[in-house]
């Protein structure tokens, strides 16, 4: 049966990623970055993935890594989303997903260690289940092409690449390879378009093997995103109530008024509810269950709309400082908006549903008789 | 080594087995489940349990059922089990317990509630039916309504108020009234579905005995809170497997009538699973939560969620069905035990799933408890208190 809780070790996992984040990655630090060259934390990275080794927490201990699994890598992004920490966890997770199911790689030590991050290339808002259109590979091996709106990429050393018939792995460094930066919605999160002109590259896996291993990241993406989105929709809905059992208008605390009360125990039912649909992707994530790509599309059903619907109405009910650059507010209202888009829309994914559960379009398969 | 294990808890049920046939005499078999303590094993010994962890009732219960032995049907006496029960543990004497709490495990008494009043629904403490001391009994007068069970009812828990002086949620108090006494008159109430579930109680002159009176005088609000949290558990939570609950029932329909389907009902039967879904997962969650002895608010969220999940699904479903959403399958007037969801049309289920956002406490009144209770908002301001 899917194990909805967190365990006593999850818990301490949650416990010390928070405590690390509060000292160095306070909201206002977040916001500061944003004005400075680099919005991602080289610094908070380095400490993330080598003081707490949360880049091994999915790598098997067989390649150097803690051996623990989805279920902790969960919980890792839900304290990130909560401080929407400008770190390429989510990436670097979805591009492990990747070489565990290209059969493992000597890449996978490093990635455990923290000394490589690794991203998969392709568009940030690819739903599990699409195929992109793959780069080209000449014949002396090396790829040519662009794509657009790649999560995580910049600070990375290596890229996955779904080019010709395989996945390949390609230095960020090397030659051919140019990364343009994208003005994203969310710069907490930094896209880059990749071109790639005559970039040599290393096959990890080909035919079959090399779509599903893309398939296998793009839905553990999915699963663990919904995560990411519980922690974003519940740091909204906790500093909300925060505000408005300080802020007084009229004489009372602005949460004292039933409009402003049944918004938030509406916003909480949402978040309570996130929580147990987000906790089940990352279960059947975890024990490889035969339905994890249904719980993920539930989950980005369900997640993505939650956590928008959490930073709209933080920002609503802050009033007028929730629509400053000063209130760390809106950093969220970006994460959550993008993040509604990533690994495919919550319609994509309600698509996804109607086919794993058969509940067909009009005019669509076969009834029963 | 812990007292309570599940091991040694079923080893306490086969020895019970042993010594007594399940295929036996009912009411027998299950009074000596009860002496044996191993009827709610998280009761104190001599109450039917053994003061065992709660989480640990699903081993007992599932040991009795794989022998074949006969429950004490939770579903006749939910009232008894999950309301009055617990008031009775926490707030009533040890006689008061012994006396009442065997008969209302095994099912040989049934109870109901006498709470809300027609004027006092959401704002149950503003309730006026009286209680006056007359040597060793009280006099109740007033008029009860909402009163499921009441026709089969032995017993019912009772709230009157005995000190018109005091604010008012300070002049109630809690009563067992025996619905056999003289002055007490039962009388259907039939609902907008057409068949009647609940009663109107008129109470006249009825007489309850000073000993028949849980907590002290004035102090029955707060006695009435336990009831009213345990009524909030008792409504949400029930297990279910995915399609287990209406949403089942739209989407078979949705699989066997493709000549039924549209573009935009499509999108909102898609929009209602998923939303069905999460509220499952919720609803296993908190069940999981409360297993591993560590129960969270989820409740709240279920019932919420349930009641509109039960108003969406069920007006989608009427809505899909076109002409055959015309139809009703009968209006006389029927006294069910409990609503049949499940068995009857889509429009009962559409007429009857009104009723979820209001009974057991509205939404907008859970809405306010949770906004106060589990998110800490400030009150309102009074002008009651």
């Amino acid at each position: 049966m899917t194990d909805l809780l967190y365990s006593a070790d999850e818990e301490a996992l949650r416990d010390s990623v928070r405590a690390l984040l509060a000292a160095h990655a306070p909201g206002q630090r977040v916001l500061a970055r944003l004005d400075g060259d680099d919005p991602y934390d080289g610094a908070l990275w380095a400490r993330l993935a080598g003081q707490l080794g949360l880049t091994g927490l999915a790598v098997p201990e067989a390649y150097g890594g803690a051996g623990a699994g989805f279920r902790e890598v969960a919980v890792v992004l839900e304290e990130l989303g909560r401080a929407v920490a400008p770190v390429p966890y989510l990436g670097t997770t979805v591009a492990t997903r990747a070489l565990l199911s290209c059969g493992g790689s000597e890449l996978l030590g490093r990635v455990a260690t923290g000394d490589c991050a690794v991203a998969l290339a392709v568009c940030f808002a690819t739903a599990p289940g699409t195929r992109p259109h793959p780069l080209a590979v000449a014949p002396d091996g090396t790829l040519s092409g662009t794509v657009p709106g790649v999560a995580d990429a910049l600070p990375c050393d290596v890229l996955l690449v779904p080019a010709g018939d395989g996945l390949y792995a390609v230095d960020a460094a090397g030659p051919g390879v140019r990364m343009v930066p994208v003005v994203s919605l969310d710069a907490t999160r930094t896209l880059a378009d990749l071109v790639l002109t005559g970039a040599p590259g290393r096959l990890l896996a080909s035919g079959a093997a090399a779509w599903a291993a893309l398939d296998d990241a793009l839905t553990a993406g999915a699963a663990l995103l919904a995560s990411e989105q519980v922690g974003v929709a519940q740091y909204c809905l906790d500093r909300t109530v925060g505000h408005v059992r300080e802020r007084h208008q009229f004489g009372r605390p602005v949460g004292s008024f039933q409009a402003v009360k049944h918004r938030l125990a509406d916003l909480w039912v949402e978040v309570t509810e996130a929580r147990a649909v987000a906790r089940h992707a990352a279960d059947r994530l975890a024990t490889g269950h035969a339905e994890a790509p249904l719980a993920a599309s539930l989950a980005q059903a369900y997640c993505g709309p939650v956590a928008v619907h959490a930073a709209e109405v933080g920002v609503q009910l802050h009033g007028g400082i929730g629509f400053t650059w000063e209130h760390p507010l809106h950093l969220y209202l970006k994460r959550a908006k993008s993040s509604a888009i990533a690994f495919g829309t919550a319609d994509r994914h309600r698509a996804a549903v109607a086919r794993l559960v058969d509940l067909p379009a009009p005019g669509h398969g076969v009834p029963v008789a | 080594m812990p007292e309570h294990t599940p091991e040694r808890l079923r080893a306490l049920v086969d020895a019970f087995l042993r010594a007594n046939d399940p295929a036996g005499e009912r009411t027998a078999f299950l009074r000596a489940r009860f002496d044996a303590g191993l009827a709610w094993v998280h009761f104190p010994p001599g109450l039917g349990g053994r003061g065992a962890p709660r989480h640990l009732q699903p081993v007992v219960d599932e040991a009795f059922d794989l022998a074949g032995a006969p429950d004490n049907r939770p579903r006749r006496n939910s009232i008894g089990l999950g309301m009055a029960a617990p008031t009775l543990l926490r707030h009533g004497t040890a006689g008061q317990q012994r006396r009442w709490l065997r008969p209302l495990w095994t099912g040989e008494e049934i109870w109901c509630q006498l709470f809300s009043e027609p004027g006092a629904g959401s704002d149950l403490a503003g309730l006026t039916t009286r209680a006056v001391r007359d040597g060793d009994d009280w006099v109740v007068d007033g008029q009860k309504v909402w009163t499921s069970l009441a026709h089969r009812a032995r017993w019912a828990i009772l709230l009157a108020r005995t000190d018109p002086g005091m604010p008012k949620h300070r002049g109630i108090t809690y009563f067992v009234c025996d619905m056999t006494a003289p002055g007490v008159e039962v009388r259907p109430l039939r609902q907008l579905t057409g068949e009647a579930e609940f009663n109107e109680v008129f109470l006249t002159g009825v007489r309850v005995p000073d000993a028949h009176r849980i907590g002290a005088v004035g102090e029955g609000w707060q006695v009435a809170r336990t009831t009213l949290m345990n009524e909030r558990v008792a409504i949400g939570g029930l297990p279910l497997p995915r399609e287990g609950g209406m949403i089942g029932l739209l989407a078979r329909g949705w699989r066997e009538r493709p000549e039924l389907r549209t573009p935009g009902l499509h999108e909102e039967v898609l929009r209602a699973w998923v939303r069905a879904e999460a509220a499952r997962l919720t609803a296993l969650r908190l069940r999981q939560q409360v297993a591993a002895g560590e129960p969270g608010p989820e409740g709240s969220a279920v019932k919420l969620s349930f009641a509109e999940l039960a108003q969406w699904i069920s007006g989608l479903e009427v809505e899909f069905l076109g002409a055959q959403g015309l139809r009703y399958d009968d209006w006389t007037l029927r006294r069910p035990a409990e609503p049949d969801l499940l068995g009857r049309t889509a429009t009962y289920r559409y007429l009857r799933a009104r009723g979820n956002s209001i009974e057991g406490g509205t939404s907008e009144i859970l809405r306010t408890i949770v906004a106060e209770r589990v998110l800490g908002l400030p009150r309102e301001p009074r002008v009651d208190r």
